[in-house]
């Protein structure tokens, strides 16, 4: 066994036992940022922080929720919103954050494709956070089902017949994944399970790989540089804190960290108090009917630009192009061939591939909530091929790239 | 190094808000648009003559009894009640003859002159009910005691608005239950559409409750064609806008609808809302202050976050 000496203080005990001096060292204070980072590297924890939130103000919900196709709508809708003092504060919070944590995934995505994070080492980081982003995804339409409202009883069963493969007709899978012939109390047992319990848990999970695959490599740079961590960390141990060009995780970025948080909250809980209704779908206060059918059936916002990449075709191209756009994110270290790890805005055509993917799933989004017809669904049709096509182009066009 | 971040906010702000008003203001505009077009004539039905005589509330009274109105209606407040309970009434009309207590207070006073008249007309379900066809509305027309037609009407608006509560003193539930309750039912504030259900010591006292609500309900299916849903959390799915145009002519917004224009003045129509509110967006008040102070206490917290920033970053550059 190791050698322990009487501890000189409480510190001191637990250094003896768990190493908390170096654990502290390893992960904040001589972990090292670069300083030319700006507040989108702020962004992961921003991610952080609204997980936090949701984690929490589930803890709460999940107190007197009941997950009874009898009993959901009331438990939530009464018992909760009603009874339970402050139940529609953490309500409102729950679905606020479930919305906008979704709207800080892609900023903090864009962001990693912008500077290019997901090369030369990143890789890890990019497809663990792809994984958090399928997580997360599963996450959020297991809990639109909770409710059990019109539309979460309709989007889940449009979603579940999803997986019978169109013209496969694999009606036998359907009826697996749903324990029975339609949305019923199996279906939305399992979706309660898989919501409180099994996701919570990977994207626990998930969020330790994607941690400890940043370890290595640092966070990337707004300026593309190579930095030698080694020589410019000694450089501020000695004392030249302004010479160095990295500043500790903590408290040094975590400071700004913070900074960015205060001001998201601000905007955060104007949306929980003020603003909540784009997170909270009006049609899902009206309890499932399965003999009425709503006039628009339409995921929740974050979902709709692969929703809309399904919709143009028939049902199986439609199928083929959603699953390719449900994995082709994830592959993006690989496709992108160009040796450049900088901002796109020096890379050439890549840029214009850049802002041009941006746009086109910003229209794809609008057009997925709009009712197929006429003009929309001509436009939808275009940006869903514009999508693919830019995939198939981005080897070739990152393969003649030349070093900057 | 030049600062770039307040231009990088500028992109995300601006990328951020044109995805927010694609899916939301731009997307709902173009879902409900007929809803958000539909007219709104701010309860004024202008479709409905003028009441063009004076009317004397006192010969009123005499026209309300003897002009059949209590052979349906209660009149609570001068003593008269209702000639049948709900369940059996239902049984006869369909539904429940409201009480008209304070319909002089709720009802707007031309959509009443009119509604005395010829209640299909005035209700606008007369796609239900064609007198040229025998199909008749519950409700009998009236066809004057062989004076002035016009006179007697209107003496009898003047009747219902003497004995009813002052405008002012219509409470939201009150509006709600004179002009919405008979059909639908409010789970949340306990409503049925037999009245308030009462707390009952014995279960079987609350068996028999519920089964004359069920009794009520099957002759409000026979006459409507369907169960009028229960209004609980109407407010969050359908919000205030097209509740009041809804209320204000159901077939703008739902064309061939058996639910009726109840004809209710442009305050009662927002005491009804406000009723719903209190069903289904109980904690309103209590959000608005909440919020208040919460985002005080956020400004402190990103102010102090700012500080420490600040200080930590001075030795930094
Ligand atoms: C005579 C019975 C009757 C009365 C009185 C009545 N309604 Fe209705 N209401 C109905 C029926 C029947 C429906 C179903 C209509 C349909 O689906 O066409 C309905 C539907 C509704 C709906 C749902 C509309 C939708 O989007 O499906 C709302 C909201 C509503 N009524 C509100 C009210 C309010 C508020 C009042 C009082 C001002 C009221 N109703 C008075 C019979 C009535
Ligand atoms: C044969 C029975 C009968 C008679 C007589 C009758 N009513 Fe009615 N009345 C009804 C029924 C039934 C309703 C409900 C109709 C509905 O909701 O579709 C009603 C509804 C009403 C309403 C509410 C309308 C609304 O917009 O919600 C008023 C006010 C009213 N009656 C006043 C009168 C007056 C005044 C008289 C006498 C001139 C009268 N009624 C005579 C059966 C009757
Ligand atoms: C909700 C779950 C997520 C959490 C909590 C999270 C958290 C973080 C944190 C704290 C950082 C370091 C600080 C920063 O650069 O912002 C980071 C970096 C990174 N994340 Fe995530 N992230 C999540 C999801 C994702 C997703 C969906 C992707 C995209 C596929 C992603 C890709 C990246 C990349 C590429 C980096 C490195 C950035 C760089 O090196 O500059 N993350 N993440």
């Amino acid at each position: 066994m190791a050698h322990f000496t009487k501890a000189t203080s409480v510190k001191d005990w637990l250094n003896q036992r768990l190493a908390v001096e170096k654990i502290e060292k390893v992960m904040a204070s001589e972990y090292w940022i670069p300083k030319n980072i700006n507040f989108l590297w702020a962004m992961g924890m921003v991610l952080v922080i609204t997980f936090a939130l949701l984690v929490v103000s589930g803890i709460f919900l999940l107190m007197y929720y009941v997950p009874t196709v009898d009993e959901a709508f009331y438990s939530v809708n009464y018992t909760i919103m009603r009874e339970v003092d402050f139940g529609w504060l953490w309500r409102h919070i729950h679905g606020v954050a479930a919305s906008v944590v979704f709207l800080v995934i892609y900023i903090h995505m864009f962001t990693g494709i912008y500077y290019g994070s997901y090369k030369k080492g990143r890789e890890l980081i990019w497809v663990s956070g792809m994984l958090l982003f399928v997580a997360f995804s599963a996450e959020a339409f297991s809990g639109y089902m909770l409710p059990w409202g019109q539309m979460s009883y309709w989007a889940g069963m449009v979603i579940t017949n999803l997986f019978a493969g169109g013209s496969l007709h694999a009606d036998g899978l359907v009826e697996w994944i749903r324990g029975d012939y339609v949305p019923a109390q199996a279906f939305l047992g399992r979706f309660f399970m898989l919501h409180v319990f099994l996701l919570p848990l990977a994207i626990m999970a998930l969020i330790g790989l994607h941690f400890a695959a940043l370890r290595i490599p640092h966070v990337n740079n707004q300026d593309g540089e190579e930095i030698d961590f080694d020589a410019e960390s000694k450089k501020y141990l000695d004392g030249d804190k302004a010479g160095s060009k990295v500043m500790r995780f903590a408290n040094d970025f975590m400071s700004k960290d913070m900074m960015v948080v205060g001001i998201f909250l601000i905007f955060f809980f104007y949306l929980v108090f003020w603003n909540y209704s784009f997170a909270m779908d009006p049609v899902n206060f009206d309890p499932a009917d399965g003999l009425k059918t709503p006039a628009h059936i339409y995921p929740e916002w974050y979902f709709l630009w692969s929703y809309e990449i399904l919709r143009p075709f028939n049902i199986d191209l439609g199928l083929i192009l959603f699953g390719f756009a449900q994995v082709i994110f994830v592959l993006l270290p690989w496709l992108d061939r160009s040796p450049n790890a900088v901002p796109a805005n020096r890379r050439g055509l890549f840029a214009i591939w850049f802002w041009v993917m941006l746009s086109n799933m910003i229209i794809l989004t609008a057009m997925g909530k709009l009712p197929p017809e006429g003009v929309f669904s001509q436009i939808g049709l275009v940006s869903a091929v514009l999508f693919v096509v830019q995939w198939i182009a981005l080897p070739f066009i990152t393969a003649r790239e030349k070093k900057v | 190094m030049k600062n770039k971040e307040p231009i990088i906010l500028a992109v995300v702000v601006f990328f951020s808000l044109a995805t927010y008003y694609l899916v939301e203001p731009f997307a709902h505009h173009v879902l409900h648009k007929k809803v958000i077009e539909a007219k709104n004539e701010g309860f004024a039905y202008n479709d409905l003559p003028a009441i063009t005589k004076t009317g004397n509330a006192a010969s009123g009274k005499d026209l309300v009894v003897n002009g059949g109105c209590t052979g349906c209606h209660s009149i609570e407040v001068a003593g008269m009640p209702a000639p049948m309970d709900a369940v059996t009434a239902a049984g006869a009309y369909g539904v429940n003859p409201p009480d008209l207590s304070n319909a002089g207070a709720i009802y707007d006073a031309k959509f009443l002159a009119d509604l005395i008249k010829n209640p299909a007309h005035a209700l606008k379900v007369e796609h239900k009910f064609d007198a040229a066809k025998g199909e008749m509305h519950p409700m009998v027309s009236y066809y004057g005691m062989g004076g002035d037609i016009d006179q007697e009407v209107a003496d009898m608006v003047a009747y219902m608005q003497s004995i009813a509560v002052k405008p002012e003193d219509v409470t939201p539930a009150m509006a709600y239950e004179d002009a919405c309750g008979r059909c639908h039912s409010v789970e949340y504030e306990k409503w049925t559409q037999i009245g308030e259900k009462p707390k009952f010591k014995h279960e079987k006292d609350s068996l028999a409750f519920d089964i004359k609500v069920i009794e009520y309900q099957e002759s409000l299916i026979k006459y409507m064609g369907k169960l009028p849903p229960d209004l609980s959390m109407y407010i969050r799915s359908r919000g205030d806008d097209f509740l009041s145009k809804l209320i204000e002519n159901p077939q703008n917004i739902l064309e061939g609808t058996a639910m009726p224009r109840v004809g209710v003045t442009a305050d009662a129509a927002e005491k009804i809302i406000e009723h719903m509110k209190d069903a289904g967006d109980t904690k309103r008040h209590e959000r608005e202050e909440i919020g208040r102070n919460v985002m005080i206490y956020i400004i402190i917290f990103a102010i102090f976050a700012f500080l420490w920033k600040k200080q930590v970053w001075r030795d930094l550059h």
